[in-house]
Parts: structure tokens; sequence; C-alpha cells
């Protein structure tokens, strides 16, 4: 009986351990900045580079930090995405130019329009670096206390805006 | 004329190693810096160190740890400084906590259970090895094993 038996339950272990890989995804990496304050900086904008933005100025609002570049293939395939959501103003959409040129930030905002409330511009990447960005696109959700509450890698599609971010957005605009 | 062909190549190659060059004039602080850059994972290309990556934010958190050192902070400040940033995941070597525990502990597990099955299958090895039988049965087993043998000569 136990001939048969061992051989069955190492098949059930391999086989959940394989299935459970299956849905892993390596690439998403939990951040450990959720439930944390937002990272401070001061930024200048892309389209008036004199001025500044810094989180501390969106205290009281619900927002989106999105992590953006005109170099970066799967921003262009959110970026209708974007779009989309702005024209919904359920939330200030801040864009973070990461690691770009400035001019060719512009050209992509112009070409494919301007979901973002503001751009600002993080030219050497240390705004990323505080904000533990690893594969552009990410996107991030601050409460109105400026707690990060949410983080998105990789190119968030309608679904993840429907299913995830307009109810997680509802909930944080009935928060203090 | 073709000589120039390898050295050109040559030179290529030795370009291609440097991938930047962050000298600390301490040499215990350059020691440090390359422990470092060799224990922390580059989160763009995963399996390998921001040491031996190519990738533009490998590079960036290379000259954040190289800033680091220069400013005179600890290895352990700049460990904290990463996980605070991209969790424990940057770290080769991560600390050793529940969260971290089937990491370390995996492997010894492991080799535990192949220890055991180890014993349990010598043990009755040597069970099997040691059944007496009496002297009927010792007698048949010869009978038999000899029919047997007989026959295989036969066929």
């Amino acid at each position: 009986m136990l001939k048969y038996i061992i051989p069955l339950i190492l098949f059930v272990v391999i086989a959940v351990f394989l299935a459970l890989g299956l849905k892993l995804k390596p690439n998403e990496i939990p951040s450990p900045l959720l439930n944390k304050p937002a990272p401070a900086f001061t930024a200048p904008k892309l389209t008036a580079p004199e001025q500044k933005l810094s989180p501390e100025d969106l205290k009281g609002k619900v927002w989106l930090l999105n992590v953006w570049a005109s170099w970066c293939v799967s921003c262009r395939e959110e970026h209708p995405v974007l779009n989309q959501m702005a024209k919904q103003q359920a939330a200030i959409i801040i864009g973070l130019n990461y690691k770009d040129d400035p001019e060719a930030g512009k050209s992509w905002l112009s070409t494919l329009g301007n979901p973002y409330n503001d751009s600002v511009m993080d030219r050497d990447g240390r705004i990323g670096i505080d904000w533990g960005v690893y594969g552009v696109p990410e996107t991030f959700v601050m409460d109105k206390q400026g707690i990060v509450r949410y983080k998105h890698t990789g190119p968030v599609t309608g679904d993840d805006v429907q299913m995830t971010f307009l109810p997680l957005i509802a909930k944080l605009q009935g928060e203090p | 004329m073709k000589h120039w062909l390898p050295l050109a190549l040559l030179a290529l190659s030795l370009q291609a190693k440097a991938v930047d060059t962050y000298r600390l004039p301490d040499p215990a602080q350059q020691k440090t810096y390359e422990s470092i850059i060799s224990e922390l994972r580059c989160l763009v290309c995963q399996n390998q160190t921001i040491a031996d990556s190519n990738a533009e934010l490998a590079a960036d958190l290379r000259r954040q740890v190289f800033e680091m050192l220069q400013q005179g902070k600890s290895k352990d400040e700049i460990h904290q400084f990463m996980t605070q940033r991209y969790g424990d995941f940057v770290l080769y070597n991560p600390p050793f906590k529940a969260k971290t525990g089937l990491l370390w502990l995996g492997p010894l597990v492991f080799l535990m259970i192949g220890f055991a099955v180890l014993v349990i299958f010598q043990r009755r090895k040597k069970k099997a090895g040691t059944v007496v039988f009496d002297k009927d049965k010792q007698e048949r087993i010869r009978r038999l094993l000899s029919e047997n043998t007989e026959n295989g000569e036969q066929s």
C-alpha cells in the first residue's frame, strides 16, 4: 500500500508547488513603501522647470504618481489608459518623468496627450531610487495623509483601472 | 593585412570590461564598495548583482553606493538604505527572520528528509538481511533455486 501512497504524495506535492510557481510573478517585488509616507522630493516641473513640485504640496488630496519615460515601450501601451482615467478626474495624477530627455518627454506629451496634472523631472534617477523604482512604468497611489497605499508595477490596463484603481481612489476620497 | 583585426577586437574587449570607474581613495573603502555591490541584487535582471549588471538601474545603484561611502556611511547604513526602498529582495544575503525563514532553513529541512529516508532504507535492508529461516525453509529455498537454474540451463 505504501508503495502507491508515497509516489502519490510526492506527485501531489510537486504538482501543488509547480501550480503555485505558475502564478508567481517574480517581476513584481512587494514594495516596502506600502503604508509608509511618500518619499519626499522637490523636483522641477517638466513644462515649467523654474517651478518645483513636492509631495508636501499634495497633502489633503488623493493622488497618483505615475513613473514614465519617452524611451519606455510599455508606457506607450499604458498611455491611452491614463488619458482615459484622467478624463474621469477621480484623483490628481502626477507624472515622474524618469531618466528622460525633457524635450523628448514634452514632445511625447504633445503627441500622445497629457493625462498628468503635472509632470516632474527626475533626470538622474535619484527620486526613482527613493521610491524603489526598478521597472518603468510604475504607479503609486497616495491617500490624503500622503501615505503610499498601493503600488502597481508595469503598465496599468483598463481592467486595473476599473477593478483596482477607481475603487481604491473612491475609498481613499472618503477617508479624512 | 589582417594583423590589426585581432588587436582591434582585443582593444574592444578591454573597453567592454570596464563598466564604470568609481575609485575610492582608501583601499579598504574600495574593498567595502566592491563587496557591497557584489551583494546587492539588480532588480531589473534579477539573477545578477549590481556589480555584474549593465542595466541603467544597476549603474545608478552603484553610483548611490559610491556616494554613500564617500559620505562616510557604513555598510549597514547602505544595506538599510537599499532595503527601505527595495525590500529584502535586494540583498543576496537576506537577514534571517520569519519571512525569510523558509529560505534559510529549507535546505536544512531537505537535508534532514534525505537523511531520514537514508536511515529508513538502511534499517529495512538490515532487517531483511538478518531474517533467520529455519532448516526446513532453507532446504526449500535451496531446492527452488537449484530448480530455477536447471530450468534456465535447459531453455
